[in-house]
Parts: structure tokens; C-alpha cells; sequence
């Protein structure tokens, strides 16, 4: 379960998170939305441990751990994991040298022991099958050359790969025609259990058709202002975000 | 103007003692040796306010001149040998030099591979060779001090012939192991018939916590649709001033492709002056350097291109660390009659230590006027963004600082055509980081 309480984050003086309060228990799959410039990506890089944000109060516990007192590479071993809006390209490294370190890294940090070649040469060839990837596109360096839809793919190859608890879709929609995002939905449907939780940063409702919400949160300035079930996400479709913007002029 | 007498530094003085005592007991041409020295001489130590050595300031660098190195004995030779770890896993044809000096009795003169002729220069020298004609292909090294250092001093070296295609590897191994610091210069000459080709790997091994003080010059006559492979291991001790030199001149329609790694040694200077010679000839020239503590690496490299339709390509990465200083000049030179060059040259260094210091300096000379050339020249950190995408996969920073770091220097490993040569490396990359974390 994870437990937002009172989050309020700036960057360089500029206040974006400002008290914001959210619980995803587990196996939910809650969804964000909101208007640009809301704290959607905000709100996922601080729960991810980016550097560049300035904590000033509140709490992010994680089935009661403070993630906020973790390096980024602590609160992945701990279960967090974060799907890129933009994934990097990182020339040189080699897909798998980069899988193969990353789930030996978080195996190691939970105690297990490394996973055998063939054993971890088996994960990945299913999870790739699963996402309908190429098999040439493992044999490259990390989402180097891949299209918008590539990278999406080999971020939640990584999800299935990792296992994560707690996993950040951070716009996982933009940039990907309607045969990727079927994909990509299927991959990340698959992933859902009673033991993982999901939340899904988005600015459209169509990604929901696609996986579908146990709750939809509406995120304004900085905080959740309206939480509800999976129809507010129609509703926002077809209203638009005007009545919050007004909200808050008023 | 008044005439200046400039005063000897104590090594200076020290370089001109120890030539007084060799230059009658070195073999070969003493004339030769007295023309080079008398040309070190005039200019004595090349300081900061000589232009190609302002960044390694030998005056201020080479404050005590090691004696030079004896022949050591068949046992002395054969222990520092076997400590010897460099491209352990490369079957090559191993020339072993030990202190500076060519060990004889390690190499089976009559089971050597086809197409490969050596001839030990100590013996060149005595007897006048014939292939001696063929030193110094490359004029304008004459000017250089610290070749003109290794002119004046070389007692011992190789002459290699290369016919036709040669498969196994030739690897000349270095290894300085005497107790007490020793200067040595050696001299190879390595002539690459038409139509041959090889690869030739070179390594650089000392005693760590010893000040040897080595200066060996590579000298290479490449000849027409030649092809060579030549890689470069600095593993010196950690307390050595190693200085070297690569001359090569390359005929026409000739692949010549050399990159040096360098971890090791104190202090570090490279030299590359090479001269492509014949038309539509391809160089590459890399270098992949690692430094850490205070440790000080320099990069030198001058090309000339001096014929139409060449490609030269110079790709120099350097990772700096703790307080240790890079340092890259490049200088590519085309002159009138090379049009149609195409040379990029570009050097990337990563600045890990907040005291690192890098120094970039390349420069084109251009006469032509229908070429390409172009260089480019960048210091900068670990990218924060990739580093948090790696540790938000599990990685602790130090190990994606690695896989970042094994990254960019991969970069120019990559063009080594032999594998296991270029797995050597990689390894020799990983040890660095290793020892790092």
C-alpha cells in the first residue's frame, strides 16, 4: 500500500506538489489525470527519488516504509518502479548487460541470489514474446534507435522483468499508435495481482478503455481535488478540465 | 640581444653525464646519436613555454634522470616475465623486452610464423643493417625532443618484417622490472610489405612504487593495401614517467587502425605522428584513457595527410578521477596537394573527480581546399538523467556510474578488430572501475 501524505515538493522556488494527499492499496489500479502542469510527472519522479526536486514536508510510505529516506535504487529493491514518459537512450550499454545488472542489483539487494544465464535468458525471451518485440531489438543498446513505441515496450519488458510492487506509468499513452497501445495495455494487464498496485498517469481517458481504473483521482495545482470511480474519467472527457480551473480562480 | 646562456637543470645535466659515459659504448652510428643529442641539447627539456608541451611540462616533470637500464640476465629477465599479465589471454607471438632490452632467448628465431623477419637492433646496430635506412620514416619526429631522447639513447629494439597476411598476432611485451628506477629507450621498427597485413599489440608493464622512467619509440613503414591492427596497453607502474612514440607512414589503399589504452604510470605522454602517403588510405587512431589520484596522461597526435582521397579518423576518450589531469592535442595537417581529405577528430573526456582536470587542444592546418575535416572537443560529467534512469532500475549508483563510464569508453574500444585483444581491454576497463568502488 502506498501512502501520500501532506506531499508538498518545490523545484528551484517553484512550489509544484503543495499538501497533496493519496492512498493506492494494493492491487488498485488508480489513475491520475489532469490538466497540464498539474505535479503528475512531479509526483512520479519524487516517488521515484529523482534528485532534482526539493522535498519540504510530508511523507511517502511504501507498505509502511518512508521511501523519501531511500536512494532511487533502494526504493526499486523495495518495490517501486517507474515507467518513463520519455525512457533514455543510453549509447554503448547493451540491452541485456543493462536487464541482466538491473535484476541482479535488486535480487542482491533483497538477499537472493543472482539469477543463472539461461534461467534469466528464459525470462526475458517470454516477457519480450509477450510484447510482441522483435528479437533484434535486445541485442541493441539500451532504447538506442527505437521508436516512441519501442521504448514503451521495453519499459514494461523491464516491469515484468522486475516485478515491482508499485508501478508508475508516467503518460505511457503519448506517443504510441492504437496497435501499440493495445500492447502495451495487455502487457501491463497481465502485471495486475491482488499484491501489486498500479498508478496511471495520464491526460486522456483512452489509455483507460484500455486498463481499466479502480479509482480515477483528479489532480489540480498540485494536489488531488476530486477522487472517484472509473467514470470520472468520462466525465472529464467530456467536460474538460474548465470547472477545476475555475475552482480555483473563484 | 644579448646571448643567453641558459642554465642546465640538474636532469638536464644528469641527461648530458649519461651520454658523455654511453655514447662510446652504444652501438652503431655514433654520429647520428651525437646529431640528436646536440639537437635535445640546444633546447634542453621541453617546459611550458614550449607550445606542444605546455600541459606536461617536462622540465618541471623529470626532475632526476634514472640511470639507464643494463642487460639483464637470463634469469632476471625470465622472473620479471612471468609477472607479466598483459593480454593474457591473446595468442600471440610473444617479443618480450624486459628493462628496455629485446630478451633473445624468449623467441625461436626458427619458429617464427610465415611472413614474419625479425632482427634484434642491438645486433642491427653493431653490424649496420640495411634495413637501419628505414628509421625514422617520419622527418618532422627529428624535431621532438623526447624522440630525439630515444635517438640518442637506444641501446636496444626490434626490426620486424611483415609479408603477405600474417594471422598471428605479434605482441611486443614491456616490462621494466628492475628494483631501483631505470631509464630505458627502445626502438622498434616494424615495415609492413604491400598487400601485408598484421596485428601488432604492444604492452607496458613496471613495477608499481618504482620511478622507472621509460621512452620507446614504435616506428612504422605501412606499405601499399596494407592492413594494421596496432594496440596499445599503458599499464605502467604507478610511479613511472613512461613516454612514447608511434611514427608511422602509410602507403595508398592501406587500412592502418591503432588505439592505446592507458591506466597506467604517474605520468604519461603518447606521441602518434603519422603521415598517410599514398591516396585513398584510411587511419584511425584511438585512445581510451583512465586516470585516478594525480595521475597525469597526455595525448599527442599529429596527422598529415599527404596524398589525395584520405580518411582519418581520431576518437580520444579520456575518464578523469580524483584529482588527475587528461591532456589531448591533435593536430591534423593538410597540406596543397591533399584534397579530397576527410579527417574528424574528437575528444570526449568525462570528469568524474571534482578536482579532475582536462586539457583539449585540437587544431586543423588546412591548405586544400576541397576537403572535409573537422574536430570537436568536449569535458563533461556523468549525465544526472541517465544515472537516475539506471538506479531507478535497482542499479546503486556506483555501479551505474560504471556501466556509464565502461559505456563511453567502449565507445573507442570497439574498433579493436581482435576479439580477444579487444576483451583484453574491456577487462583492463572493468579492473579500473572495480578497483574504483
Amino acid at each position: 500500500m502506498l501512502e501520500i501524505k501532506n506531499l508538498v515538493v518545490q523545484i528551484e522556488d517553484n512550489r509544484i506538489l503543495n499538501g497533496l494527499n493519496l492512498t493506492v492499496n494494493k492491487g488498485e489500479v488508480a489513475a491520475i489525470m489532469g490538466p497540464n502542469g498539474s505535479g503528475k510527472s512531479t509526483l512520479s519522479y519524487v516517488i521515484a527519488g529523482k534528485e532534482d526536486y526539493e522535498v519540504l514536508d510530508g511523507e511517502i510510505l511504501l507498505d509502511g516504509q518512508n521511501l523519501l529516506e531511500m536512494e532511487p535504487d533502494q526504493r526499486a529493491a523495495a518495490g517501486v518502479f517507474l515507467a518513463f514518459q520519455y525512457p533514455l537512450e543510453i549509447p554503448g550499454v547493451g540491452t541485456m548487460t543493462f536487464l541482466k545488472a538491473a535484476l541482479n542489483a535488486q535480487r542482491k539487494a533483497r538477499g537472493q541470489d543472482e539469477l543463472s544465464t539461461p534461467e534469466f535468458m528464459k525470462q526475458v525471451n517470454a516477457a519480450a514474446a509477450k510484447l510482441e518485440m522483435p528479437k533484434d531489438m535486445l541485442k541493441r543498446a539500451l532504447n538506442v534507435g527505437f521508436s516512441g513505441g519501442e521504448k514503451k515496450r521495453m519499459e514494461i519488458l523491464q516491469m515484468a522483468l522486475l516485478q515491482p510492487s508499485f508501478c508508475i506509468l508516467d503518460e505511457t499513452d503519448s506517443g504510441l499508435d492504437i496497435d501499440a497501445l493495445r500492447i502495451v495495455s495487455e502487457g501491463v494487464n497481465s502485471l495486475r495481482s491482488p499484491d501489486r498496485s498500479f498508478l496511471v498517469i495520464t491526460h486522456y481517458q483512452r489509455l483507460l478503455n484500455h486498463i481499466v481504473p479502480d479509482t480515477v483521482h483528479v489532480m489540480h495545482g498540485g494536489r488531488i481535488v476530486r477522487t472517484g470511480g472509473k467514470e470520472l474519467a468520462l466525465e472529464l472527457e467530456a467536460n474538460g478540465y474548465a470547472d477545476y480551473r475555475e475552482e480555483e480562480a473563484a | 640581444m644579448a646571448d643567453v646562456t641558459l642554465m642546465k637543470t640538474p636532469a638536464e645535466t644528469a641527461l648530458a653525464q649519461a651520454f658523455d659515459a654511453a655514447r662510446t659504448t652504444l652501438p652503431g652510428n655514433a654520429e647520428s646519436r651525437a646529431q640528436a643529442f646536440e639537437q635535445f641539447t640546444a633546447r634542453g627539456l621541453p617546459h611550458r613555454r614550449v607550445e606542444e608541451f605546455k600541459y606536461t611540462d617536462l622540465r618541471a616533470l623529470l626532475r632526476e634522470i634514472a640511470p639507464f637500464a643494463g642487460l639483464p640476465s637470463a634469469d632476471e629477465a625470465k622472473a620479471a616475465l612471468q609477472g607479466s599479465k598483459a593480454f593474457g589471454g591473446v595468442a600471440a607471438l610473444q617479443v618480450p623486452f624486459v628493462n628496455g632490452h629485446f630478451v633473445r632467448e624468449a623467441v625461436d628465431f626458427h619458429g617464427l610464423p610465415e611472413g614474419v623477419e625479425i632482427v634484434p637492433l642491438r645486433e642491427a646496430l653493431a653490424n649496420g643493417h640495411e634495413w637501419l635506412a628505414k628509421l625514422s620514416p617520419v622527418p618532422w619526429a627529428s624535431d621532438n625532443p623526447v624522440y630525439q631522447l630515444n635517438t640518442s639513447f637506444m641501446a636496444d629494439g626490434l626490426m620486424i618484417r611483415i609479408v603477405g597476411n600474417v594471422e598471428t598476432p605479434v605482441h611486443l611485451r614491456f616490462v621494466t622490472a628492475a628494483g631501483s628506477a631505470v631509464a630505458s629507450a627502445t626502438r622498434i621498427l616494424v615495415v609492413v610489405e604491400d598487400d601485408a597485413s598484421v596485428t601488432l599489440l604492444e604492452s607496458h608493464e613496471s613495477t608499481d612504487g618504482v620511478n622507472h622512467q621509460p621512452n620507446d619509440v614504435v616506428e612504422m613503414i605501412a606499405g601499399d593495401r596494407s592492413n594494421v591492427q596496432h594496440v596499445r596497453l599503458n599499464a605502467e607502474g604507478d610511479k613511472a614517467l613512461a613516454l612514447s612514440t608511434l611514427a608511422v607512414k602509410i602507403g595508398g589503399e592501406a587500412n592502418f587502425n591503432s588505439i592505446n589504452v592507458v591506466s597506467g604510470a604517474a605520468t604519461s605522454r603518447h606521441q602518434v605522428f603519422a603521415i598517410l602517403d599514398g591516396a585513398n588510405t584510411n587511419l584511425r587512431v584511438n585512445g581510451a584513457t583512465m586516470l585516478k589520484g594525480t595521475q597525469h596522461s597526455d595525448s599527442t597526435l599529429v596527422v598529415e595527410h599527404n596524398a589525395l582521397h584520405c580518411e582519418s579518423r581520431e576518437l580520444f576518450k579520456t575518464v578523469v578521477d580524483d584529482e588527475a589531469t587528461g591532456v589531448f592535442q591533435g593536430k591534423i595537417i593538410v597540406p596543397h596537394h591533399a584534397q579530397k581529405t576527410d579527417g574528424r577528430m574528437m575528444s570526449a573526456a568525462l570528469l568524474l573527480g571534482e578536482n579532475a582536470a582536462m586539457n583539449n587542444k585540437p587544431e586543423l592546418e588546412i591548405f586544400a581546399d576541397d576537403v572535409q575535416c573537422a574536430h570537436g572537443a568536449t569535458c563533461g560529467q556523468l549525465d544526472e538523467d541517465l544515472l537516475f534512469y539506471l538506479m531507478a532500475r535497482g542499479l546503486p549508483k556506483k555501479e551505474a556510474e560504471s556501466l556509464l563510464v565502461q559505456a563511453f569508453l567502449g565507445e573507442a574500444v570497439e574498433f579493436v578488430e581482435n576479439e580477444s585483444a579487444r576483451e583484453a581491454l574491456i577487462g583492463t576497463v572493468e579492473n579500473w572501475l572495480k578497483a574504483r568502488s
